[in-house]
């Protein structure tokens, strides 16, 4: 028999439990919630009530118009959006067939290269920036979607991969054996099998996407030209002008954090399964 | 047959690892190649013992290297106790029908770019806004934690999901059949739970180890490229940079650059295989 505690026992224990649980979630997202309602207040409002709901008289979207106008604003926009989706879906692409290639032809070489790519997770690649940007000069890359796109490929496939092999563990081989009897070359076979790996896809693409927009470094040191400018190096330089511009600047950043809070609010569970089975492993 | 399996496995493989060993494992590895050089001349190991020697260039590289270990033992000292406790309250069975909305709520800061994280705390402590008086981030012996708290409050999320989810895999029965004997929530927590997941606690401090060690952007977002004030936030990320690319007065030079990234590397390298040839296989021992 398990022993039951007391009915008011119980719930004193879990108020004290949701008790905690609200204070971190509101050290979580509170000072978010504070930037956000401030990008819509005037610079009086800012400065005069920060942590203040606005009102009638310092209610303001000129920080968001002015944000837009800026001329480099939207372009950086289009350039991460470009950057991230492109090395996300080759990415995608490369760990699936890695992974495949790896589960269907369980060799002691899938073994050595599956724990190439384990180890791979783990490297800090940004301490080979001098030969990256030596390369991307001599292929006159510089400055190009391109460069940025190679190396975030380059970073994130062995997570990629690792992951992708969980999944593609979970195929039983009817699948596979029906088709190739039914003829199917190898890569055929392959291309049956995916669509039963789309949560593993899921979870890859938002685990790849996420540092790729953030980074910092490597926009800072291949595309520092305005034309290839992310969106992260586009607001880091905005913030480092000592602009009087408060408005706008809260407004961008709010515009800069919003794409992948949403995408994330949306894929959260394909992310978190994505992140405890790639590092946990 | 084989060899046609052999030949399948590398046709399949062969992207994803181009991908990795052109950009990826060439790039370290001739990072390592040309800090023996100095332009395009051998010189053996002349970059390291100048950056070992040198007063100036000596000073910052010790200066940074225990800004990474503070920034490191402050980092895992707070956060992994902290996530552990948001993981244990999650998985107590007392939250329900919350445990995604509290999830995902606490990994929101996570998902933003340290460049926003940066200017939101900036903004939030400074004597500006009046909340806090005290100039946490001009202050030498405040400016470093102040920084790292930050990135604690940004990537809290990250161990919280890892030690959640290496809680929920603990089968049930166990903590049933504790449960039956009329073990305490905190008894079975600290007795069962605690001992069982010691291996992803560990995975995750290596990680935060990692991370730490190789950190440039809050820094950098924050403070730029010669982390004041009076170099009290610089760390090895920042000094790579530095001695790189150059900055204000000082000249970027690539083999000395090189020559900091190989430092950091084994200073990871060394740190992570410690760790696994003394802690980890420990932990596995006695887990049996």
């Amino acid at each position: 028999m398990i022993q039951k505690e007391g009915k008011f026992q119980s719930h004193s224990k879990n108020f004290l439990v949701h008790f905690w649980m609200l204070f971190f979630a509101l050290l979580a997202i509170g000072p978010i919630i504070v930037i956000i309602i401030n990008s819509f207040k005037t610079t009086d409002g800012i400065f005069s009530g920060p942590l203040k709901l606005p009102d009638a008289k310092t209610f303001s979207l000129d920080g968001y118009k002015r944000a837009i106008q800026n001329g480099n604003f939207i372009r950086n926009y289009f350039n991460s959006t470009a950057i991230t989706l492109g090395a996300t879906l080759i990415t995608v692409l490369c760990s699936c067939l890695a992974a495949y290639g790896i589960t269907e032809y369980a060799t002691k070489l899938a073994k050595m290269i599956a724990g190439f790519f384990t180890i791979g997770i783990m490297l800090p690649v940004t301490l080979g920036t001098v030969i990256i940007l030596k390369m991307m000069v001599s292929f006159h890359l510089l400055n190009t979607h391109i460069a940025l796109i190679l190396v975030y490929v380059g970073i994130s496939v062995p997570l990629g991969v690792i992951l992708m092999v969980t999944n593609f563990r979970t195929i039983s081989n009817d699948l596979k054996e029906a088709a190739r009897i039914d003829g199917a070359n190898e890569f055929k076979t392959f291309l049956i099998v995916v669509p039963l790996v789309k949560p593993g896809i899921a979870a890859v693409a938002a685990i790849t996407m996420l540092p790729i927009w953030n980074d910092l470094w490597f926009p800072l040191i291949l595309t520092t030209g305005p034309k290839t400018q992310t969106l992260t190096l586009g607001i880091q330089q905005f913030v480092g002008v000592h602009t009087n511009d408060w408005q706008a600047l809260i407004a961008s950043l709010v515009l800069g954090a919003i794409p992948l809070i949403l995408l994330f609010t949306l894929f959260s569970k394909q992310f978190i399964k994505g992140l405890s089975d790639g590092y946990g492993k | 047959m084989l060899r046609k399996r052999q030949r399948y496995l590398i046709l399949f493989s062969l992207p994803a690892l181009a991908f990795f060993i052109i950009f990826a494992v060439f790039p370290l590895m001739g990072t390592i190649y040309i800090s023996f050089f100095k332009d395009s001349v051998f010189v053996g190991l002349a970059n390291f013992k100048f950056l070992f020697t040198n007063e100036y260039s000596s000073t910052r590289l010790l200066g940074a290297f225990l800004h990474n270990c503070e920034f490191f033992a402050i980092a895992a000292s707070v956060q992994i106790p902290l996530a552990l406790f948001m993981a244990a309250l999650l998985t107590s069975g007392r939250v329900q029908r919350l445990t995604g909305f509290y999830r995902t709520v606490l990994f929101v800061p996570s998902t933003l770019s340290v460049v926003i994280v940066g200017f939101i705390w900036r903004l939030i402590i400074s004597p500006l806004w009046g909340i806090i008086q005290y100039p946490l981030l001009g202050e030498k012996a405040t400016a470093l934690p102040t920084i790292t708290l930050m990135s604690v409050w940004q990537y809290l999320g990250i161990p919280l999901v890892f030690l959640y989810s290496a809680l929920l895999s603990i089968p049930s029965n166990i903590i049933e059949a504790a449960r039956v004997d009329g073990a305490s929530d905190m008894r079975i927590f600290f007795g069962i739970k605690l001992p069982l997941i010691a291996p992803q606690i560990g995975i995750i401090t290596v990680l935060t180890f990692i991370w730490t060690f190789n950190g440039f952007d809050i820094i950098y977002a924050l403070n730029g490229g010669q982390p004041g004030p009076d170099f009290s936030t610089d760390v090895l990320g920042t000094l790579f940079y530095r001695t790189f690319f150059g900055w204000d007065s000082d000249q970027g030079n690539q083999n000395l650059g090189a020559a900091t990234a190989t430092i950091i590397f084994f200073i990871i390298l060394l740190g992570t295989a410690a760790y696994f040839a003394i802690v980890q296989r420990r932990l596995k021992v006695s887990q049996l």
